[in-house]
């Protein structure tokens, strides 16, 4: 009576590749099935350009008041100035979507059949993470090119910037591999502190709170926790080259965030596999 | 068939199972039953992998569950807690569940039929009734077409109809060959569902046994007799070796005789009978006399709830 459609046998042997499209597929319908994937990503698409466009804007716009300085800085790296402004408060949503993904599973128990269905719980959340990373990378670049774009055309006067000068495209395409990893940082603190509310605290804390409260600290010590911390590191990928008071070149920075975000997924992974669900 | 040996769970200090090992076979209806907090859902959960045990193991059909490698296709499972995305349509969560075991897509929409969910498949789960989700929850576990089946608490808050529903489910599922693992605190739903029961309290086993057998060893039977002399009467049951259960205006309840010995006494004696009644202790009876004490949770009034009196006096 359960048996209308005719069933493959059970006990046959799936090869890695079909169970890694399985894991993968299922992975893909629980993202794009709730609807916080939609919100967040909408968020993103229209934050970060938006919020490119009214930093520059109002950059550009200050120009003659600005401190000499300030100018010089800009006009010797316009693609930080443009990529770290709208992405300051872009980011924000995978940030939310990040610890979504994952702890969003324990509060509506909803890991149970997870794992009933994966019992193998390290590929499960290696699946999930391969998607997500995918999803937040591709969605990283659309908001990337167009922010840069409608930032250098603003700035444009002052400090003209194109995708061929020297670190540039590299700096774009970094936005978005920035965001991926992000993301991931996010789901590993979801999967580890599995309250949305509390992981959401946690990664907001990591991205904007841990970094002024650095500075603070006295001396040479400030400046190198500060460098070293996950999205300070990470963000220098943002940047054409490095900037000379930067402790950390663009893709060392960037290999410091993902060295956090893999020691996390790590302990994430080791707790996942020892706790009860 | 599942079998668990041995197994133990300790939350903190609390030892929720207490090196528990029993059998679970197939074609037949198993009940699990245990007062609340008796350890039902943990032995579950140990048997789906989803805790480990600090002792004993669980094996389905001889192999972990963490081994199986379309575990869906083998063991279905209704959890307590609601355990799909509240987010998601029925259809979605079912989806989800199907990719991961390369089910068609096609098995969703049978399942969905057959637990008769097939207005509300594409709406988000968040407005499902209780009935709606425990619908749901089957239809996930149906979704693999498994040999094994573990269900725990499948007729909670659900309206008679839909427990009919589930009980003859899980009747015409054993009649196909498959195991089906039933757990419940409700003694009565038990009797006309479960073959077979496993008793447990405080997560220590206290009973695997036949239905039947359970009634019978768990409860003494007595005898409800009725008569206008019963004084007389008393006194001859007592020297018959007869136990005096309880006492009510003209009735009495007598243990260790049976009603035609006590019909034998009586006639013998002249003495006139009103009523001569065998009383069947009910399910509900024979738990609450084995698991007495051993509840997590009692009430403070009192001992045990007592059975409510039938008529003429104490059961």
């Amino acid at each position: 009576m359960t048996t209308a459609t005719a069933l493959p046998p059970v006990g046959h042997t799936a090869s890695i590749g079909v169970r890694t499209e399985r894991l993968l597929r299922s992975e893909w319908t629980k993202l794009v099935t709730v609807r916080s994937t939609l919100w967040s990503l909408m968020l993103l698409v229209v934050i970060t350009p938006g919020l490119t466009a009214l930093f520059t804007w109002a950059n550009d716009h200050n120009w003659s008041q600005a401190d000499p300085s300030e100018r010089a800085n800009i006009v010797a790296d316009p693609t930080s100035l443009i990529l770290g402004t709208g992405f300051l408060f872009g980011q924000l949503t995978i940030c939310v979507l990040g610890v979504l993904v994952m702890a969003g599973e324990y509060s509506t128990g909803s890991i149970r059949s997870s794992l009933l269905a994966v019992p193998k719980r390290t590929p499960m959340l290696a699946a999930k993470c391969a998607i997500f990373a995918v999803v937040v990378f591709v969605f990283g670049e659309l908001v990337a090119f167009p922010s840069f774009l409608i930032g250098a055309k603003i700035l444009h006067n002052h400090a003209p910037v194109s995708l061929g000068d020297p670190g540039v495209l590299r700096a774009v395409i970094g936005g978005g591999l920035y965001l991926a990893v992000l993301g991931l940082f996010a789901l590993a603190i979801g999967a580890l502190v599995r309250h949305t509310a509390g992981a959401i605290t946690g990664v907001i804390a990591f991205v904007l709170v841990l970094a002024p409260l650095a500075q603070l600290l006295p001396g040479s010590l400030g400046k190198h926790v500060h460098a070293y911390l996950p999205s300070e590191a990470g963000s220098l990928i943002g940047q054409a080259h490095q900037a000379k008071d930067d402790l950390l070149s663009p893709w060392q920075g960037f290999g410091v965030f993902c060295l956090w975000t893999v020691v996390l997924l790590g302990l994430a992974a080791w707790l996942l596999n020892r706790r009860d669900a | 068939m599942i079998e668990a040996r041995d197994l133990s769970k300790r939350y903190g200090d609390k030892l929720a199972v207490d090196h528990l090992s029993f059998t679970v076979r197939p074609g037949t209806v198993t009940g699990f039953l245990g007062p609340n907090g008796s350890g039902k859902s943990t032995t579950m959960r140990l048997l789906l992998g989803l805790d480990r045990p600090d002792t004993g193991s669980a094996t389905i059909d001889g192999r972990h569950y963490r081994d199986l490698a379309e575990p869906l296709r083998v063991v279905g499972a209704l959890l307590e807690a609601r355990a799909v995305h509240s987010g998601r349509s029925a259809y979605n969560n079912l989806l989800v569940l199907a990719q991961s075991q390369g089910l068609p897509r096609k098995r969703v929409d049978e399942v969905i039929e057959l637990v008769g969910l097939g207005s509300v498949a594409k709406k988000r789960v968040k407005g499902f009734s209780l009935g709606m989700g425990q619908r749901l929850g089957i239809a996930a576990a149906l979704l693999g077409n498994p040999d094994v089946l573990v269900l725990d608490e499948p007729v909670n808050g659900l309206d008679p109809e839909a427990i009919l529903w589930i009980r003859n489910l899980l009747k015409r599922l054993a009649s196909e060959g498959r195991t089906v693992f039933v757990s419940s605190h409700l003694m009565n739903e038990m009797a006309v569902t479960a073959d077979h029961l496993i008793v447990i309290g405080r997560g220590k086993l206290m009973a695997d046994c036949t239905t039947e057998e359970f009634i019978e060893r768990s409860s003494e039977k007595s005898v409800l007799v009725k008569s206008p002399d019963v004084a007389r009467l008393a006194e001859l049951i007592t020297a018959d070796g007869g136990v005096i259960a309880a006492t009510d205006g003209d009735g009495l309840t007598v243990r260790n005789l049976v009603a035609p010995q006590i019909g034998h006494l009586a006639a013998s004696a002249g003495i006139e009978l009103h009523e001569l009644a065998p009383q069947a202790a009910s399910l509900e009876e024979a738990f609450m006399e084995l698991t007495r004490g051993s509840s997590e949770y009692e009430g403070s009034i009192g001992d045990a709830p007592a059975p409510l009196p039938t008529e003429g006096g104490a059961a």
